[in-house]
């Protein structure tokens, strides 16, 4: 089956009922994307499809067929979010930071708190907290990436 | 993952007609939407099946529209579409409301309300606003076409309906509602908890409610509602509603705790929804 991962169309041999988590992990050996608690709670293994923030433990491959994947590893390592939750210091163990920014991603520049705390509701974080989370979010458009 | 994928069948139709065909020829086949409870299933080893039908090609069934005053939602509408529909928005905000409780935002964009619907389960977010809107089931089927059911009459046990083995929902249909709607779920968290007691309700001169998770199936409370239709204390409606459900202790909860929070719910959907009805009549 054919999809595009982080703008890079990919033919991926697996079995249909794969889950899209583990077969970023283990076919494109893109292991950015965590899996948690495996049951659509937790939000460690958001990426985007088309754009759409999903738990990938939850979705089956044969559903991602076609579609743009983008996931952590496709931002980079210099975007502003990533800068932020560096700067800020928004994560401790780093488990859940990557589902945090795919969740993060689709709201766009400077997001109201309101409208973070929203995006972020299905992403758990166990030893952060969500200040620091929350406030890199929201500075994060405010300052370009180092060049 | 502790199933093993590689030995299940999932079936991409390329039509309805097609998705019909593959029920009729394998009733047990499990309908795939957004997957937000199958794949828990899958992922903690308990699959519900062998043979797999994706839905999600038929894009025609994720259609929200209006005709005749009727609203019809379509089984594959995401909780995402409904919360941004406006139709929705204008007739039924009790629907976005528990639409918005589904979960985070990545479960509210797979999940879909027909998937709400099937799954059966008494803790569903959107099955008490159905049981109330007193909407619609719309079942298909290649043998029998297209056959209309009541909401209200559509379970017959815990995760039991009325649907054939060969039927698959196509549709939600709601007609108008009159009256101020409302909607009330409690749980531990409000983004990613499975509900402990939910509540939905209409006030008119013919008040309707429903509660979730308080019993095998959602529950219409015809008793509680004649009550208030009568014009009896709300006092007297939560004496009545207490003898009308039947909360179970569970990982979630206990009964004692559920018979509490429904009577709360009850005296909350009185206090807040009286204020319009003064108004309009």
């Amino acid at each position: 089956m054919r999809l595009t991962v982080n703008g890079t169309p990919v033919e991926v041999d697996a079995p249909p009922m794969k889950r899209l988590l583990d077969v970023l992990r283990e076919d494109c050996s893109l292991t950015g994307t965590k899996e948690g608690c495996g049951e659509g709670e937790c939000g460690a293994c958001t990426v985007l499809v088309d754009g759409v923030a999903v738990a990938s433990c939850l979705v089956p491959f044969a559903q991602a067929a076609g579609a743009s994947i983008t996931t952590i590893e496709g931002l980079g390592g210099n975007h502003p979010l990533q800068v932020a939750f560096m700067r800020e210091v928004g994560a401790q163990c780093g488990i859940c930071t990557p589902g945090m920014i795919m969740a993060a991603l689709p709201l766009g520049p400077k997001p109201s708190l309101a409208k973070v705390k929203d995006a972020l509701a299905g992403n758990l974080c166990r030893c952060t907290g969500y200040e620091a989370i929350y406030r890199a979010i929201r500075s994060a458009w405010g300052e370009q990436a180092p060049t | 993952m502790r199933t093993a994928l590689s030995a299940f069948h999932l079936h991409r139709p390329r039509s309805l007609t097609d998705a019909l065909r593959v029920m009729r020829e394998e009733p047990a086949t499990v309908p795939l939407a957004g997957c937000t409870d199958v794949f828990v299933a899958l992922n903690a080893g308990t699959p519900p099946g062998t043979h797999y039908l994706d839905l999600t090609p038929l894009g025609g069934l994720a259609r929200i529209a209006e005709k005749d005053g009727v609203l019809s939602i379509g089984a594959l509408a995401t909780y995402t579409a409904i919360i941004k529909s406006r139709l929705v928005r204008q007739q039924l905000p009790m629907l976005v409301a528990a639409a918005r409780e589904v979960g985070g935002a990545q479960i509210q964009n797979r999940g879909t309300l027909g998937g709400n619907v099937a799954n059966a389960s008494p803790a569903g977010d959107t099955l008490p606003v159905l049981a109330v809107a007193e909407a619609v089931v719309v079942l298909r089927s290649a043998a029998d076409g297209e056959r209309r059911v009541p909401f209200t009459s559509f379970y017959t046990g815990y995760r039991a309906s009325v649907r054939h083995p060969d039927e698959l929902i196509v549709a939600l249909e709601f007609p108008p509602v009159e009256g101020k709607q409302w909607f009330r779920k409690v749980g531990t968290r409000a983004a990613q908890a499975i509900s402990k007691v939910m509540m939905a309700g209409v006030r008119s001169s013919r008040p309707r409610l429903a509660l979730g998770s308080v019993a095998a199936t959602v529950v219409r409370l015809p008793r509680a509602e004649a009550a208030l239709a009568g014009g009896a204390s709300i006092d007297e409606a939560v004496r009545i509603l207490s003898g009308e459900i039947t909360p179970i202790d569970d990982i979630r909860s206990t009964a004692e705790y559920r018979l509490a929070v429904a009577g709360n719910l009850l005296r909350a959907y009185w206090r807040d929804t009286a204020v319009t009805v003064l108004k309009s009549d």
